[in-house]
């Protein structure tokens, strides 16, 4: 399994779309690494600085719709380089969420009301995250103070996390 | 119970169920162009796994950079080209005989009502016009569909859009479709299948069929569909008279291909569209729409009409119509890739591409080109784009380029204006 522990990126805002999260023009790249420097580079967010807050992160803690627009699978290749490999939303476009977990990574969606709840408590400060796959939880943790938050997987998707993607799985079974 | 239509294709083409809710499909077809594939093939050949299901089913263009522009998209081509070959893939397209996918795969005859069809393309969802599920991918399904034929889907829910009434003059599918978009907003059919009906529907040919179906990931919708009929079978008739006695033969066929009247939808939406007005974009998500008129006014500096959204026979002719005689504002910049080289030839021979020609604009090979701002248009910082594609996404023609979504006919005017404006002021002249 993927590492899902490490310091949380807060991105404030719904439908955050692939052509922020990786721009077109870096497609004709055909490694995963050279994808690194370019991450989010298009997002327009005002507490946010691609160059300064990617680095050291392992997790994003966003809004709605995170991931919509292209099927490009630049898009968790790209959060992957950079060590990202869990995304906590409200909820995911369905490529991208399905991208997330063919390429072992995880796609957690949680209630609108945890999702503010999570941003009101922790965005801003220095946070960290713990995920455990197989308890369907994960630790949060800030300023000394943790508590453990459960969120719901499907046996497909943690079946293919396991796997560590879906290429492995598919190749076994049919 | 009833089924939808969805449900009939998923229920039709079950490999696997190894998760109650997760669905694994056989595909009928898998399509591929050279800006996801490429790794796929190169993760399948370092697994030792360079093999494909089946060379018949898998259909494949390079369409996004092509000519290829620099030595990274000529690595992309290649690497497809040889993987085409390699394999026997004999409905390969590559340059004189490509063009915008989703465009080019139906013309070539490769879609059916009831097919499942997946691709690396987030605009997959245009084929579901015929009936079809067809749905965008990543890289690694696509892999994974080219190794093995299957791809996993969770069973699918239905939005069912009714659009009632008569559009008026000068308003398009893509008015309609911006206007059911804007309703419902970017993330209104998340996980669902859009499915679209009512009278205008029915009266739309298949190509305006394809512009609504082709904007469905716009609202998150997983696929876009249309109930078969008459213009199905009509449009498919070259490639079907063989399997046929007659139209009304196929037609019976393939009216399975629709869902049950006591089916369980989602939602049902119903919006009377008589009234509604031409539509354009404003902001950077597909959902900010405004009327043409609000809009009105709003300078541009490049006018996009092409892409797999609106680049089609139908909409060079609704455009040349408008353009016919005049020409466009010394402002502006007017670009058109008609999308497939029979698309070109026809509008070629049709005098449309001269029209085009005198107003001004530069005809472009069949490419997406502009649409990803990847060539062929490109928009500098600050500059502004009317375009018939999909996507206003902020940098998406280019970085700090700004882009106005609307119809053919509304982008022609918008030439000859030099701003946005309603393509009433010039139809007919
Ligand atoms: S025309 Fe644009 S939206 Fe359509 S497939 Fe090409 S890049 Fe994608």
């Amino acid at each position: 399994m993927k590492n899902f522990k490490g310091k949380v990126l807060f991105l404030n805002r719904s439908d955050i779309n692939t052509d922020e999260i990786i721009p077109a023009k870096y497609l004709t790249e055909i490694t995963k690494e050279a994808l690194k420097p370019f991450t989010l580079e298009d997002l327009k967010l005002d507490t946010f600085n691609p160059k300064t807050d990617l680095s050291g992160k392992a997790a994003i803690i966003t809004r709605a719709n995170f991931g919509c627009g292209s099927s490009r699978e630049h898009a968790p290749w790209a959060l992957e380089v950079n060590g990202i490999n869990a995304v906590i939303a409200e909820n995911f476009a369905r490529i991208f969420r399905q991208n997330m977990y063919n390429c072992g990574m995880l796609a957690i969606e949680l209630p609108k009301d945890k999702i503010e709840y999570l941003f009101g408590k922790y965005s801003g400060k220095e946070t960290e995250i713990d995920i455990d796959v197989n308890s369907g939880s994960f630790i949060i943790t800030s300023g000394g103070a943790s508590e453990k938050i459960s969120f719901e997987i499907d046996g497909f998707s943690k079946a293919l996390v396991e796997a560590e993607g879906w290429v492995g799985y598919a190749d076994k079974k049919y | 119970m009833g089924k939808t239509l969805a449900e009939k294709i998923f229920d039709s083409h079950i490999a696997d169920k190894p998760f109650e809710g997760t669905y694994v499909l056989k595909l009928d077809a898998v399509f591929c162009h050279e800006i996801t594939t490429p790794i796929a093939i190169n993760d399948l050949v370092s697994r030792g796994m360079d093999r494909v299901f089946d060379p018949s089913k898998i259909k494949a263009v390079i369409d996004h950079v092509t000519p290829a522009k620099d030595s990274k998209t000529a690595e992309q081509g290649k690497i497809m080209r040889e993987w085409a070959r390699r394999h026997n893939i004999k409905d390969f397209f590559d340059v004189g005989k490509n063009g915008v996918c989703h465009a080019l795969f139906p013309e070539q005859g490769f879609v059916r009502p009831g097919y499942t069809i997946i691709m690396g393309d987030s605009h997959t969802c245009t084929h579901g016009a015929f009936g079809a599920f067809a749905a965008g991918v990543g890289t690694t399904d696509l892999e994974v569909g080219i190794l093995k034929g299957v791809c996993s889907f969770k069973y699918p829910s239905t939005i069912k859009f009714v659009l009632k009434g008569k559009l008026q003059k000068g308003v398009y599918a893509k008015d309609a479709i911006l206007y059911v978009i804007s309703q419902i907003g970017v993330n209104g059919a998340t996980d669902k299948v859009m499915e679209f009906t009512g009278e205008i529907v029915d009266e739309m040919s298949m190509e305006s069929r394809m512009t609504l179906c082709n904007m469905a990931i716009e609202a998150g919708g997983t696929s876009g569909v249309c109930y078969p009929d008459m213009k199905t079978v009509e449009y498919l008739w070259p490639f079907i008279q063989k399997d046929f006695k007659s139209k009304e033969d196929a037609l019976a066929e393939y009216s399975k291909w629709k869902s049950d009247s006591d089916a369980k939808f989602e939602k049902v939406i119903e919006y009377d569209l008589s009234k509604l007005e031409p539509m354009a974009t404003f902001g950077n998500k597909p959902d900010q729409v405004k009327t043409v008129k609000e809009m009105e006014g709003t300078k541009v500096d490049q006018i996009y009409i092409g892409s797999c959204t609106n680049g089609r026979i139908e909409d060079l002719r609704i455009a040349a119509d408008i353009l016919k005689g005049n020409t466009i504002s010394p402002n502006v910049r007017g670009i058109v890739s008609p999308a497939t080289p029979k698309i070109f030839k026809q509008a070629m021979d049709e005098g449309i591409l001269s029209v085009f020609h005198d107003a001004g604009f530069v005809v472009t090979n069949p490419t997406c080109g502009a649409c990803l701002g990847m060539s062929n248009g490109v928009l500098a910082e600050g500059e502004v784009c009317a375009s018939t594609t999909n996507r206003n996404f902020y940098g998406r023609m280019g970085k700090g380029g700004t882009v106005h979504l609307m119809s053919p006919a509304s982008a022609a005017a918008t030439a000859i204006a030099g701003y946005i404006t309603n393509s009433k002021l010039f139809a007919g002249k």
